[in-house]
């Protein structure tokens, strides 16, 4: 107990300090390799990820909405789950995993191998040269590859059901466009940004704190995934709570209307 | 990136323990410690494995914070100083680490340029006369300087990471078993290039090592800690601090042991080490 509470206090100074080094200015040299190195090598797995989220998501729905008589709502139910919920929290699954697991394994193996202390006795602060550009790189890419995903999701969902469920696809994308408007994207995406924080945080935190040598680098890369994957959970779930309570008022305003 | 130059420190820095000690976790690694570091001298620290020499350099440079006692560099208390004005203050320390700790992604040239770049204080072209200048001093041939670290010998990576550490001219230098794991030959050559650089220029060495040839070589000044795990509360951790030739005098059953235990021989035969060996000590166990 006394050992969680030092990690969450120690963990918050971290976030602090990541926080405080912002403000001193972006190392955008720095970052934008990692951009490159994060994405666009990430970019494959998450396409492929949300096709198949948006096509079993359909399969299983549409057996639901066909008892129902529904089926050509369809496009709806699959692109507003694609959208707010899954898209997101698929896409920063993956990413915990590729991205987060890699990030805190390359820090893990500077600490071992005193890399990190170099780099203080240098002159230069690791939280500033390590931390804040990958922190910031999650930040950007885990919503820019949500937008991928979410795509590729719902170009999968349709792609079932006109070609495997004969939908008519008129009214697939109809009631899929009626359903889905600009609050819906703004809250994944939102969601996706938390999601790319936690993970570059936590990924970051658990590396430079990585102990044991070559076993502390595989413990940490695990660590950093199993925390990032449950960070995402309970993040997930009580944005969905707040954004329960405001998406009436954010409808309406966003429409320009009531809804 | 502006031209300049980097700032040049006023000389050698003076270091000063005052009852300095630190434990990590429940661990206690010093404690006690007052020690007093003249400027332009090189002290070398001895002891057997897990006594905290290396937690010892840390403290040094503010890498670890004393959890009693203070540190001071040129009297200021390393723990009273912002993280920024440490980071600041470390571009006067050089530190060769004990496996160099090069950055595996840079060239060997850009690990050097590292620090110089970082700092952004000078124009490419100084930057690259100032790293072909560090790197020639410690030996290494140009066809090395755009190797990868992984593509370099143990003793290589020790000369790169000497090249980056004096590469900003630091007042300080702290070396952690710079020939630990070397050949003979290699240690002989590590060994020349510290005593070359603190006759070169006014440097302040902490040299930590288990090789009593490289304390021969380089030491103005030594000092030998015992863990605590052996002592009693009331016993200090420095079992002796004088001169290589007090050391060699030194009556006390650990200092021979250790000595002893260490091929003094080869110290003896060192030039400028002990001019007759210590024989063997008879009691190994430590003294109250």
């Amino acid at each position: 107990m006394l050992g969680a509470i030092e990690t969450s206090g120690d963990f918050a100074m971290f976030v602090a300090r990541v926080a405080f080094s912002l403000k001193r200015g972006i190392r955008w040299d720095v970052i934008g390799p990692l951009l490159v190195e994060i994405g666009f090598r990430s970019i494959g797995v998450v396409l492929f990820t949300g096709c198949f989220i948006g096509m079993v998501l359909a399969v299983q729905a549409h057996m639901q909405l066909a008892a129902y008589g529904a089926a050509t709502r369809l496009g709806q139910m699959v692109n507003l789950s694609v959208i707010r919920e899954l898209g997101p929290v698929l896409a920063a699954t993956m990413l915990a995993g590729r991205v987060g697991g890699s990030i805190s394994a390359e820090i893990a193996t500077m600490r071992m191998s005193e890399q990190v202390d170099a780099l203080a006795c240098l002159g230069v602060s690791p939280i500033r040269y390590l931390a804040v550009p990958r922190f910031l790189a999650c930040l950007i890419l885990v919503p820019v590859l949500t937008v991928f995903a979410n795509f590729m999701g719902i170009i999968g969902g349709s792609l079932v059901a006109t070609e495997i469920h004969g939908i008519e696809p008129y009214h697939y994308w109809q009631h899929a466009s009626e359903s889905v408007d600009l609050w819906d994207h703004m809250m994944g995406l939102i969601k996706a940004f938390f999601f790319g924080g936690s993970i570059g945080l936590i990924s970051c935190y658990v590396g430079l704190n990585a102990t044991g040598g070559a076993r502390g680098v595989g413990i940490a890369a695990t660590r950093a995934f199993v925390i990032s994957f449950l960070t995402i959970m309970v993040c997930d779930f009580f944005l969905g709570l707040f954004f329960a309570r405001i998406t009436p008022t954010m409808s309406q305003l966003l429409s320009g209307g009531p809804s | 990136m502006s031209s300049g130059t980097i700032p040049q420190p006023d000389g050698p820095a003076t270091m000063r323990l005052e009852g300095a000690g630190i434990t990590l976790g429940s661990n206690q690694v010093l404690r006690g410690i007052d020690l007093q570091i003249p400027a332009g001298q090189t002290l070398v620290v001895i002891g057997e494995s897990g006594c905290g020499k290396s937690v010892f350099l840390k403290l040094l440079i503010g890498l670890l914070k004393p959890t009693e006692g203070r540190v001071l560099f040129q009297d200021q208390d390393l723990k009273l100083l912002s993280e920024n004005r440490l980071m600041r203050l470390r571009l006067k320390y050089g530190y060769l680490f004990q496996s160099g700790a090069l950055f595996d992604s840079l060239s060997v040239e850009e690990n050097v340029a590292f620090p110089m770049r970082q700092q952004g204080i000078l124009a490419e072209n100084t930057m690259r006369m100032r790293v072909g200048e560090s790197l020639e001093a410690v030996g290494l041939p140009p066809s090395l300087w755009t190797r990868m670290p992984s593509d370099l010998s143990g003793g290589q990576r020790k000369r790169v990471g000497l090249a980056r550490a004096l590469v900003m001219q630091p007042a300080i230098m702290l070396y952690d078993e710079p020939t630990t794991g070397l050949d003979p030959i290699m240690t002989g050559v590590i060994n020349d290039l510290i005593l070359k650089v603190s006759r070169s220029r006014p440097v302040t060495s902490v040299v930590v090592t288990h090789e009593l040839r490289t304390l021969a070589t380089v030491a103005d000044r030594v000092v030998m800690f015992r863990p605590l795990s052996r002592l009693e509360p009331w016993e200090s951790q420095i079992a002796f601090e004088g001169t290589p030739d007090e050391l060699r005098k030194c009556p006390l059953p650990v200092v021979k042991s250790f000595l002893g235990g260490h091929g003094v021989a080869e110290f003896a035969a060192t030039p400028g080490g002990f001019n007759e060996p210590v024989p063997p000590a008879i009691s190994r166990g430590i003294q109250p």
